[in-house]
């Protein structure tokens, strides 16, 4: 059936099956403890949003993740993985509190991107996410983001102004779907794969752009049953890099923080 | 395109109470040079080009028209003062998207302009402050490299000398062409106006016809004080997204500035005539304060 797909296809629908394992499948392996803390403050509690505090070999963290489904139901719950504002409120909410009690915070981002509805918009879906950009980059504790599945435009950046950003192979992070990319720029939505080769979204190509720092190999499947592969490479990084983080005083945090997204761009004057 | 006949939609003009029209209907001369008309999109009416002031406002509905940086400048700014930040700066080509040096400059002959934004500095009723006004005419305003690295040094440099910036946007979004590297973008100026944030300065925002996607959903949103221009289109997704994201006709006046009004996510309404009143005004306010702060 994949026979003819190009390799950058066979990521994005590998990093799309509704069995790819999601946000809470990760912290239960991850972590040890969970306990999960529901709600923005403001106006309600985004199922596509998942966060908390839990224990990871004995460190305080805050996690916090985007929530896909396994089935219809799970999906209607959590929204397909699709935060509205509230959702990003919620995990600003508790970034702040993780920064109040100096806990790192650690992101799993998996998304299609921002739900795109009458309400996200009434609720102001743009100043959620611009929020988060900017509190990110000044969150004085350390945050470690990383990218699980799909990682859609402005929706996965909003969790993922991060220290260091490390993505599953099976991975993909990008300014839009090749599906939009094609039919926006080409008006030909069949140019899809092309459209994915071009738009270099798969975990070497942003190694190689810088985008993300670290990438673990996965099953050639990328499911569920292939998890504790891939989750003892990320403990393996987490136990390495949280210690660094936490060490590293606090200003010099921010001051590197600042540097790795300062660098972005191509220009020549 | 029977002009002459529908005298219904065709506007005259009010203010002087001269009708142009009547003017050309007596002339004996059948043609009509090009450019001398234009149709407001808003009101569909067909209006003369001349009646057109330097506010670019329909004379007919009052329809904010899309204004070029230059333009924009030679109503907001005082006379004489815009200095211009990197006027010279060329996009790399990130994705390697085909021929995007070619889409440059095609697009830079059409909009009369080198990139989505100008930048610099300059004096708005006699206070100085950093001003960067995004240009629709490019791209769509879109951003890319450029864009963003032209704004974020512009953040830099008003936090570095203690001044106030005010960012007209206008855009329809990331710079698909240049793929992730856009995306990064709205991180890039959303962290470098953090700084300006913690410096204590003053960051106005005016929102003008479109402001969407990642420019919404990044420097847009962060004004300490938010403006928008009368029916000004302002959103994070697109209309036609949301409407085959949920099969559903959206309400009158959707993502409009009056709609973001009432939702609480724009500051104030301002008419273009007043703008630079109210932008000098609010300068003044926060000049002083800050100026007697830093006595302290």
């Amino acid at each position: 059936m994949e026979i003819n797909m190009s390799d950058t296809m066979k990521t994005v629908s590998i990093a799309r099956k509704i069995q790819r394992p999601t946000s809470r499948q990760f912290i239960d392996l991850l972590f040890d403890d969970f306990i999960e803390f529901h709600g923005d403050r403001y106006y309600g509690d985004d199922g596509a949003i998942v966060g908390g505090i839990a224990s990871f070999e004995g460190q305080p963290v805050t996690v916090i993740g985007i929530q896909k489904g396994h089935t219809l139901d799970e999906n209607v719950a959590c929204n397909f993985g699709q935060p509205n504002p509230e959702g990003y409120r919620k995990a600003l909410r508790l970034m702040k509190q993780a920064e109040k009690f100096h806990r790192p915070v650690i992101t799993l981002v998996n998304t299609a991107g921002a739900y795109c509805g009458i309400g996200a918009e009434e609720r102001g879906q743009g100043e959620a996410i611009a929020r988060n950009l900017m509190e990110m980059s000044r969150l004085r504790t350390p945050i470690i983001s990383i990218f699980l599945g799909e990682g859609g435009s402005g929706g996965a950046l909003a969790l993922a102004v991060a220290d260091t950003v490390w993505m599953l192979e099976h991975g993909m992070y990008s300014v839009l779907s090749p599906e939009g990319f094609a039919s926006i720029l080409w008006r030909d939505s069949s140019r899809v794969e092309e459209a994915a080769e071009l738009m270099k979204m798969t975990a070497d190509h942003l190694l190689k752009n810088h985008v993300i720092d670290r990438k673990f190999t996965e099953s050639p499947n990328g499911l569920e049953k292939d998890m504790p592969y891939t989750t003892d490479q990320i403990r393996a990084a987490l136990e390495q890099t949280l210690p660094e983080l936490m060490q590293l005083p606090t200003d010099e945090l921010l001051q590197k923080r600042y540097e790795r997204f300062r660098q972005y761009g191509e220009f020549t004057e | 395109m029977n002009l002459f006949g529908k005298k219904n939609y065709i506007s005259l003009n009010q203010r002087t109470g001269t009708s142009v029209l009547e003017k050309h209907m007596k002339s004996k001369e059948p043609s009509i040079p090009d450019g001398m008309w234009i149709k407001c999109n808003t009101c569909k009416n067909i209006i003369y080009k001349k009646e057109v002031t330097k506010y670019k406002l329909c004379p007919s509905c009052d329809a904010h028209f899309r204004m070029s940086p230059a333009e924009r400048i030679a109503i907001t700014c005082d006379k004489q003062t815009f200095e211009e930040f990197d006027a010279a700066m060329d996009p790399g080509n990130p994705m390697g998207y085909p021929d995007y040096d070619k889409i440059i400059e095609t697009t830079r002959e059409k909009a009369k302009g080198r990139e989505g934004v100008v930048t610099g500095r300059c004096k708005i009723k006699g206070v100085d402050t950093v001003i960067a006004i995004m240009d629709s005419h490019f791209m769509m305003g879109s951003m890319g490299s450029v864009v963003g690295e032209k704004i974020t040094r512009a953040v830099e440099y008003a936090t570095e000398h203690k001044l106030p910036i005010v960012i007209f946007t206008t855009s329809g979004g990331a710079r698909m062409q240049e793929g992730i590297i856009s995306l990064m973008q709205m991180a890039k100026v959303s962290e470098a106006l953090a700084r300006h944030d913690d410096a204590g300065l003053l960051y106005i925002t005016v929102l003008t016809d479109p402001t969407t996607g990642g420019v919404t959903a990044s420097f847009a949103m962060l004004g300490d004080i938010i403006l928008a221009e009368p029916k000004a289109l302002i959103g994070f997704a697109g209309q036609r997204v949301i409407q085959g994201t949920i099969h559903e006709k959206l309400p009158e006046g959707f993502q409009r500035a009056e709609f973001q009004q009432e939702h609480g996510f724009v500051d104030r309404i301002v008419h273009r005539e007043k703008l630079r009143d109210e932008l000098g005004k609010i300068l003044q306010m926060h000049c002083a304060a800050s100026s007697e702060k830093r006595a302290v």
